[in-house]
Parts: C-alpha cells; sequence; structure tokens
C-alpha cells in the first residue's frame, strides 16, 4: 500500500471513514477485541491528557504539548511496532510512549520538572523526548545504521511534525537514511499547526511525503485520524525496512485541537470553523463509530473504559507526586560517568551552601 | 511617560524603527499573526503588513543565513530566534558567515542586521528553554552581544542596535521581560552598545553583572549594605564589546571584586573580566576576584532550577568572601 498510494498524484491512503464505515479491502488484520483495546488505549490518552492539562492549571505540572486529537496516528503507529524496535520521539508523544511502555508516571514527572520523568526502564526502548524540533530523527538513522551493521532485525522510528520537516537535520537524515538504506521509519505527524505557524508556510509542496521521493525512497500520506490506515502503513513500513527494504516516511495527516503547549492560545492564530471542520473527523469518534457498528461499543461500556482509565492516571499522578524530590546536587551527579574535579569541588561549594542556609 | 515592562519597550523600539525606517523588517517563527511567543513582536504584522512582520518556516539555520541575504541587499532584519536553546542550528551561519562577511569582503559586504532571542532561566520552562550561552556568542569575533536588563535600556539598544553597522546578537533575559515596569520615554532614543552603566555607587566591592542577574545583585547588594558593606553595582549592557573602562576604573577603586552570571563557571565570561582586570588593574586588587555562576552542569528542570541559578544569597555570600580575605 505505501508504494501505490502517490503522494504525487494526490492520494492518500484512508480505510475507516469518518463515518466508521471500513474499506474491507484494506481492512488491516486486527481483532475485534485488538480494536477494542486499541480504543481504550485512545481514550486513556485523552483523559490522561486531559488530566496533564488540568494540572498544569492547577499549578502542579509544568508546561505541557498536549496530544489531544492525535490518538489514532500514536496509537495505530505504536502498536503496530515489535517488541524490539526503538521509537525517538519528539515532545507531543505521550500516546506513543505510553502505548510502548513508558509508564505516565514518568510522562508526568518530566513534566512536572524532574528529570528522573526520562529515565526510561530497561526494558523500554523508547529515547528521551526530543525538545528541539526536527533534530532527532538524525539519531534514529543512526541507531539503524547500527541496527543493519549488527544484523538486528529491527527497525528504528523517529516522531516529529510537520514544523520539523523545514529544519535542516530532518533532511540531513532522510539523506543519510537513504544513502545508507536503514530500517528507518520516519513518521510524521502534520497536526497542520507549528505554534501559530500553519502547514503551507512549511512548504510550498503539496505534501510532506512526498519529500522523500527526493531522497530515494517511499513516502505515503494517511489519514492519521484513522486508526487502521495509520496501522496498516506503519505495519507495512516496518516489514520494509527489516527485510532491507530501507527507509519509509509516513505523513499522518492529522490535527491539532489544543493549543501548541499550555503557553499558547490558538484562537489568535486560527478560526473556530477551522477547529469545526475537523471535529467530524475525531479519531476516537471514527473508532467508537465503527465498534458501534459492530455491537462493541455503548454509553455503558464507555462509561467502564473511562472510569479504568481515570483510576490508572490518577494512580500515576500519586506515584508522580509522591515521587523523592531530587537529592541537593543530583544534577551535578550526570554530567559525566565520573564527577571530574572540578565537578566535584563546585558540588561540594554549593552542599556547603546549602549547610550555611540551614538546609 | 508611561511605565513599560521590557517585552512592551522593545516592541516600542521595533515599531518606531519600522516607522522610520522601511527597511527593517522582522522575520522568525511565531512573529507575525501570533507576535512572537513572548509578544515582543506584537501588534507589527497588524500594523506593517505581512511583507515587513514575517513567518517564516521553523528553521534557525535559514532564518539567519536569509537575513545576511537581506541584510547584503538592502534591508536591515531583526530576526527573532524563539530560545536561546535554539541557537545551535544557527551557529554555523553566525559563525561562518554572518560575522566573517566585512572581513572576508574586505568591507565590501557588511551585515547590518539583529538577531533577538530570550536566554535565561528561571520561568520554570521546559527542557532547553533556560540557558545562557552569551560567552559561546562573545567569542566571535565580529558580532556585537547586546543584553539589556531594564525596560529603559532594552528600548534604547534596540534601536541602537538596529542603527549599528554591524551584526548584532541581542539577548533578552525573558526572567525580566515582565517583572519590571518603569518610566520608559515614547521618544525615539538610543542607548550606546558598549557602555556599561554604574546602578549603584560604593567603595567597598565591585559587583559585576548584565541581564537578570542585575537584579538578583541588587538584592544581594541590599542584603549587605545591612551588614555595612557599600557595593557598587555594574550592569554591562553589552558583553562583546565590553566596556572595561568603566568596570576597571570601579576596581581600582574598591580593590574587590564579584562577577555574577548565570551561565556556566567554565569559560563563562567572568574568566574574561578576570583576565583583563588582571592585565590592567591586578596591582590594585586586594582580594581574589570571585565568581557567582551557573555550575558546569547541563541547566536542571524546574524542581531544581533555583539551585543552579546564583540567587541573592550566594551573591552574597561572595560578597562577604571577597570582603573576608
Amino acid at each position: 500500500m505505501i508504494e501505490t498510494f502517490d503522494p504525487l498524484k494526490g492520494e492518500m491512503l484512508m480505510i475507516l471513514h469518518p463515518d466508521g464505515r471500513c474499506e474491507e479491502k484494506l481492512k488491516p488484520d486486527l481483532t475485534d477485541e485488538t480494536v477494542q483495546t486499541l480504543y481504550r488505549r485512545m481514550v486513556f490518552i485523552r483523559l490522561a491528557d486531559q488530566r496533564a492539562l488540568a494540572l498544569q492549571r492547577q499549578g502542579r505540572l509544568g508546561t505541557y504539548a498536549p496530544v489531544h486529537g492525535q490518538e489514532a496516528a500514536q496509537v495505530g503507529s505504536a502498536y503496530a511496532l515489535g517488541e524490539k524496535d526503538w521509537v525517538f520521539p519528539s515532545f507531543r508523544e505521550m500516546g506513543v510512549c505510553t502505548m510502548r511502555g513508558v509508564p505516565l508516571k514518568d510522562i508526568y514527572l518530566y513534566w512536572m520538572g524532574n528529570e528522573m520523568g526520562q529515565k526510561v526502564p530497561e526494558n523500554v526502548h523508547v529515547f528521551p523526548i526530543s525538545i528541539p524540533v526536527g533534530s532527532h530523527p538524525l539519531h534514529a538513522v543512526g541507531a539503524a545504521w547500527a541496527a543493519k551493521l549488527r544484523g538486528e532485525k529491527i527497525c528504528m522510528v523517529t516522531y516529529f511534525g510537520d514544523g520539523g520537516t523545514s529544519e535542516g537535520d530532518f533532511h540531513e537524515a532522510m539523506n543519510f537514511a537513504g544513502v545508507f538504506q536503514t530500517p528507518t521509519l520516519f513518521f510524521c505527524q502534520n497536526n497542520q499547526y507549528a505554534i501559530s505557524v500553519p502547514r503551507k508556510i512549511q512548504t510550498a509542496a503539496k505534501t510532506l511525503a512526498q519529500k522523500a521521493i527526493a531522497y530515494g525512497f517511499h513516502g505515503v500520506q494517511v489519514d492519521g485520524n484513522d486508526l487502521f490506515a495509520v496501522y496498516a502503513a506503519t505495519k507495512e513500513a516496518r516489514e520494509k525496512a527489516l527485510s532491507g527494504g530501507g527507509p519509509t516516511m509516513i505523513e499522518a495527516v492529522t490535527f491539532r485541537f489544543g493549543p501548541h503547549t499550555t503557553a499558547d492560545d490558538p484562537t489568535k492564530y486560527r478560526t473556530d470553523a477551522e477547529v469545526d471542520e475537523w471535529k467530524p473527523r475525531d479519531p476516537l469518534l471514527r473508532t467508537q463509530r465503527y465498534l458501534k457498528k459492530k455491537g462493541l461499543w455503548s454509553e455503558e461500556i464507555e462509561k467502564e473504559i473511562k472510569e479504568e482509565a481515570e483510576a490508572e492516571i490518577t494512580q500515576a499522578v500519586e506515584d508522580a507526586e509522591g515521587f523523592p524530590p531530587p537529592k541537593p546536587g543530583e544534577f551535578f551527579q550526570y554530567t559525566f560517568a565520573e564527577l571530574t574535579p572540578n565537578l566535584k569541588e563546585q558540588m561540594d561549594d554549593f552542599l556547603a551552601f546549602l549547610k550555611e542556609k540551614g538546609n | 511617560m508611561a511605565k513599560r515592562n521590557m517585552v512592551e519597550a522593545i516592541n516600542a523600539g521595533l515599531m518606531e524603527e519600522m516607522e522610520k525606517d522601511p527597511a527593517v523588517m522582522i522575520i522568525g517563527e511565531d512573529v507575525g499573526k501570533e507576535g512572537g511567543v513572548f509578544r515582543v513582536t506584537d501588534g507589527l504584522q497588524a500594523k506593517f503588513g505581512l511583507e515587513r512582520a514575517v513567518d517564516t518556516p521553523l528553521a534557525e539555520s535559514g532564518i539567519v543565513g536569509v537575513a545576511l541575504g537581506l541584510a547584503i541587499n538592502g534591508f536591515k532584519p531583526v530576526a527573532e530566534l524563539q530560545f536561546m536553546g535554539f541557537l545551535p542550528p544557527a551557529l554555523d551561519q553566525i559563525l561562518n558567515h554572518i560575522s566573517r562577511i566585512r572581513n572576508r569582503s574586505r568591507g565590501r559586504y557588511t551585515c547590518p542586521m539583529v538577531i533577538r532571542m530570550p536566554y535565561g532561566g528561571g520561568i520554570h520552562a521546559p527542557e532547553h528553554h533556560s540557558e545562557s550561552m552569551e560567552s559561546i556568542l562573545a567569542h566571535i569575533p565580529g558580532i556585537k552581544v547586546v543584553i539589556p536588563s531594564t525596560p529603559y535600556d532594552a528600548k534604547g539598544l534596540i534601536v541602537a542596535a538596529i542603527r549599528d553597522p554591524d551584526p548584532i546578537l541581542f539577548l533578552e533575559p525573558k526572567r525580566v521581560y515582565r517583572a519590571i515596569k518603569e518610566e520608559v520615554p515614547e521618544d525615539n532614543y538610543t542607548v550606546p552598545i558598549g557602555e556599561a552603566k554604574v546602578l549603584r555607587e560604593g567603595g567597598d566591592v565591585t559587583v559585576i553583572c548584565w541581564g537578570a542577574m542585575v537584579r538578583e545583585a541588587l538584592r544581594a547588594v541590599e542584603m549587605a549594605a545591612e551588614e555595612g558593606i557599600n557595593a557598587e553595582v555594574i550592569d554591562l549592557r553589552a558583553v562583546s564589546p565590553m566596556d572595561d573602562n568603566t568596570y576597571l576604573e570601579s576596581v581600582r577603586k574598591t580593590a574587590r571584586v564579584v562577577i555574577v552570571h548565570e551561565a556556566p563557571k567554565t569559560c563563562g565570561l567572568g574568566a574574561e573580566i578576570i583576565a583583563r582586570v588582571n592585565e590592567k588593574a591586578l596591582l590594585s586588587l586586594e582580594a581574589p576576584v570571585e565568581r557567582v555562576t551557573g555550575y558546569d552542569t547541563t541547566f536542571p528542570l524546574t524542581k531544581m532550577e533555583q539551585d543552579y541559578l546564583p540567587s541573592p544569597e550566594r551573591i552574597l555570600r561572595g560578597i562577604r568572601k571577597v570582603m573576608a580575605f
């Protein structure tokens, strides 16, 4: 599919229509039970996102970049990956990260201002989120190159946005991936805005997916609010990478319903009409409609899903807020494997200062 | 005269220069419709149009690289980088091209442009939003590095920067953006680039600082005054070129020096100032020069940022140390 839908011809992969109708011929091999589970995770992510915003407003969490609207893009793609694949996320990937096994507690902890939240558990192959836009795809390419050299049958996936495609590093990453045929998956969530700047100001090209063509590999545009299309494209790109077919770029066309972060007000740069236009294409509604048609969704089931999610989220908040504060001087400890004499002197002086202050 | 904060003062300076000179244009990420993430360029696109306050693709190297092209062909670009943490991709253009074009072309091409960016910590910002890298910039020949600490100076310095014939890196201490309001004249005025300012006179010790550290130093000095220590406080206002005469004169009087910066200590500008004091006023010193600075670590997230930043208490400790020597 990733080779048949041509971005230059304006072709975009869509399997699950906004009204819940499904293109049966293209439908990926997902059991009803799996679709139900993925829907649960999407609800969980939306509620966890809302909780982060509430915590931010209460001053319990710092600046936060919400996922709202991008749940299908994140759940569908993350689910298509193998256990040993690695993910190189940007800062709006709470959904991907939790799907890949990063505890929600850790994500909250990080946005609460504690670096320990970025210490990903040993068995989870997720790199710390990258805040400098578009800089981290290179790392995914390097790691994928290493996997290829070491004969590891895994794929490295990097997530970034429409804004990230304007950075020079993004282009260098695409170019290296093409030249060295690395098993890299460039997963772009085109959510239409880089803070206030609309997609059309990032590039004069009609699609972002077509950029891959110039680097010698395939790019495909998928409906990013369509769980099935995202899953199917990611799965195929991954299999291609594992079988030595090199990199692929997927542009998931989606929409950021919320602000860029809690620090901006989207009404300043986009109209309500534009937001309203996207509402019927909400990724949760679409999956819900599909399940409803199959008799697998009801208000009652929804209530139960939400209650279960809220309980898990509340526990994560409690765990994050109950996490011990950093020990005095902890920030010196991770600069090098061992403290240098100079750093040791600085740390001792800092601790002496705390002592003098009576802490 | 209206009381303005630093955001409003820089905005006023930009607006006045755009009115006076049609060659002045604003470029950067979110500088147009949004008016900048800190609102420094608010209203400029509404007033001057899409071609003079321009939202660009998200690419720092691109923004400053095209600014050079604009500058050599008749414009005076004022480029904004959203945070100093995102300066590094643009460093190649600054280091290899913008700073060198006058020299490389033996004056045939020059680069009258301003690159503005918020810098420094203390506002509970996420990773990469709190850095102070002024010494990296000050190390580059051919660019000037200006750092206002008050609304009045910010307006006068941005106007002077736009009119300067050479590239200016204009660092805005974001912690001060809305923290101070003071009288800022409606008139068009400049503050000379490369002139330090004595903010408080005193005979016992010289405290040298810039940016957001000025307020912290002034607080520390008030605490020191209660202990009978009379400190002189100097705001450098530009770290390249540095106004040596102002602080050297003070050092010759006080014989004791404390330098405060929030950037890491190693190779911070404190080291350069000490070198200049040693070269020109060593025999005036009665005590080793004390540096109160950020540490040689990555800038920590919010739970520990106050530990990292020089506080009035830590500066007072430095003052006491040089006094007790």
